[in-house]
């Protein structure tokens, strides 16, 4: 079952009287459970895209349908709430909120979709487990490395128990060691619970553990591979 | 959570927050003092009118007020004081005689204004007997009673002699020798220079009015709502017979010279609160500019921009209260300082200014609390209005915009 689909996508930018092309027709299926990569050098669209599927940009033209919702016609506050509910974001710069600790920052996802307390520190707890930081659960974003911030932003990313995970460059900050950690984490969750993973990444590390490469230039898709690993 | 979020948001820059509070503390502080002040003199003015001279409200006969003679006096009757007691809100019902005479010693002689009073009634609702400075209040209902200045004028003491001549109701000749068994000294400077007192039976029969009075002063059970009560006892009387006026009524010199000084005074504190808005602004532009990036990643993890608007209003809240908390904490010592031991100008050149103009020399603190209510509320709505720019920007913000910032 496609859980992300696209059809003939196009957002273009205009910048003085130049019309940038920076998503041009693309047609993507994604299906449930895959561990996709969407590669290309910069500049080539692969974060607008992201930001497209993700409901975080309108498109100029076609439709990006998320679990059978077409969400360009969303208003502001449902596709906040659909973002909530569905998709789990995964930035470059982890972007967790200084003042909270690990556990309160995976909370506070389940505190937006108006969650129990107790299902709250549960769910928290369990996640921070799953990426290794049970021990770091009173941290604050500050008193953690750089390597254990993407994993409680992948734990958050989790905690509203979303449809799909966007990551755009989680790696991108990070060196091999926790790249390997980070991307472990990802990789298991992605075979034991079925989670799916939608990357824009030009790391390689994150590429070679990819089950789909859609490679993306001047705001196309240039080639879409499965690789049986 | 989003309580404590905006708690702890105000401590990630704290050099900021503490001088964003301290602002806010120091503008309501000043303000605090200033208005406390302000408004302490206007009540001790208003007491110095209310307590001897007027009342809160004064039932006359017709037209006596611009007369000022006994001729308009009306007569004690048990159904008016009957008719006063009945109406709601009235607590009690004072009467007065009052009129003029000239005071005479062997060795000169001044005009006096005379006033007739229940002493024991004038003591339980106008502190009469607070200033008895010699002497006693009319004993065994006898005597006269002078305010300090009259008697240092005649150099009188108690037991000395004072004659008073004058005119009585319908021209009589009103003349009459008595013992001055007590000194007085009155708030109101004008007032302790020529008031005398005397029992009301014996001011009744020197002035040949007997069960005659000039004024019956009503006293509110609330003295907040004179002005209503005005309005009832001027329903329940015949206004051709009677007139019902309140203080302010009685002395619109006093009520306009208070309402011109008070602007000047609200208008340096629009001042001082406009200073303070633009460092809140300031503050405010900062955080707001800094925190771009921030809030477009709380609204694509899902934030709606109703609750991010909504911390970011708890964040300045907090700010601003902790200003008004700790001005409060500065402000109220020296507001309960003044209040109990004013200020005394006595001898100083403003003091002397508002000697000229018939009020008591001191500045006393007004611990009403309706002003720190009242100012700490603005500061709390002005910080919360100038937050409404922040609240502008999340509205408007896109956050794929707003994460490239």
């Amino acid at each position: 079952m496609a859980v992300i689909e696209t059809h003939n996508l196009e957002r273009t930018y205009q910048d003085g009287n130049q019309v940038i092309r920076a998503v041009d027709g693309i047609d993507l299926q994604i299906q449930e459970g895959e561990f996709t990569a969407i590669v290309g050098p910069s500049g080539s669209g692969k974060t607008t895209l992201l930001n497209l599927i993700g409901g975080l940009d309108k498109p100029t033209s076609g439709e990006v349908i998320i679990a059978g919702t077409p969400i360009h016609e969303l208003s502001d506050n449902a596709m906040i709430d659909f973002r909530l509910k569905h998709i789990g974001f995964v930035f470059q710069a982890y972007n967790l909120i200084p003042v909270l600790t690990a556990a309160e920052n995976v909370e506070f996802i389940m505190l937006l979709q108006k969650k129990s307390k107790e299902e709250r520190r549960q769910r928290s707890h369990q996640l921070l487990e799953a990426v290794g930081l049970g021990d770091r659960l009173t941290k604050r974003p500050g008193e953690l490395s750089g390597g254990q911030q993407q994993r409680v932003a992948v734990a958050r990313a989790l905690a509203s128990r979303p449809s799909f995970v966007l990551a755009d460059e989680p790696t991108a900050n990070l060196d091999s060691h926790s790249t390997a950690n980070l991307l472990d984490i990802m990789a298991r969750l992605n075979e034991e619970e079925h989670m799916t993973f939608v990357f824009a990444t030009h790391d390689q590390r994150v590429i070679d553990r990819a089950k789909r490469v859609v490679t993306v230039e001047d705001g196309k898709i240039k080639s879409d591979e499965s690789l049986d690993r | 959570m989003i309580l404590k979020l905006a708690w702890r948001n105000i401590w990630r820059n704290k050099r900021r927050s503490l001088l964003t509070a301290g602002s806010v503390l120091f503008a309501l502080f000043f303000a605090l003092i200033m208005r406390s002040m302000q408004l302490g003199v206007y009540d001790n003015m208003v007491q110095n009118v209310v307590n001897i001279s007027t009342g809160y409200i004064q039932v006359h006969g017709k037209d006596f007020w611009d007369e000022k003679t006994l001729e308009y006096s009306m007569e004690q009757t048990d159904s008016l004081e009957h008719t006063l007691l009945a109406t709601e809100g009235v607590a009690d019902v004072v009467p007065r005689l009052e009129s003029f005479s000239l005071a005479s010693t062997g060795r000169a002689t001044k005009a006096a204004m005379i006033l007739g009073i229940d002493a024991e009634k004038e003591s339980r609702y106008f502190d009469f007997d607070e200033g008895l400075t010699k002497g006693q209040i009319f004993p065994d209902g006898n005597g006269i009673l002078l305010s300090e200045g009259l008697a240092e004028y005649f150099k009188l003491d108690i037991h000395d002699t004072l004659v008073l001549i004058g005119q009585g109701y319908h021209g009589i000749s009103a003349n009459g020798k008595y013992h001055v068994s007590g000194i007085l000294k009155l708030r109101s400077p004008e007032l302790n220079k020529q008031l005398a007192f005397l029992p009301l039976r014996e001011a009744q029969f020197l002035f040949g009015a007997q069960h005659r009075v000039t004024s019956l002063v009503v006293v509110p059970e609330d003295h907040d709502e004179f002005a209503g009560l005005t309005q009832e006892i001027r329903s329940e009387l015949d206004t051709t017979t009677y007139e019902v006026m309140n203080w302010r009524e009685m002395m619109p010199e006093l009520v306009q010279a208070i309402q011109a000084d008070s602007a000047g005074g609200l208008i340096m504190l629009f001042v001082l609160y406009l200073v303070i808005s633009f460092g809140i602004f300031g503050t405010i532009l900062m955080m707001t500019s800094e925190r771009q990036y921030e809030y477009g990643i709380l609204i694509s993890i899902g934030m709606k921009r109703g609750k991010l608007a909504l911390t970011v209003l708890l964040e300045t809240f907090f700010l601003s209260v902790l200003g008004v908390i700790g001005a409060c904490l500065l402000a109220l010592p020296p507001v309960f300082y003044y209040h109990a031991h004013p200020i005394n100008l006595a001898g100083e050149q403003m003091g002397n200014a508002y000697e000229e103009y018939g009020f008591e020399p001191v500045i006393p603190a007004s611990n009403d609390p309706s002003i720190i209510l009242t100012h700490s509320v603005i500061v709390v709505i002005i910080t919360l209005v100038l937050a409404l720019y922040a609240v502008w920007k999340i509205y408007r913000l896109q956050p794929v915009k707003a994460m490239h910032s």
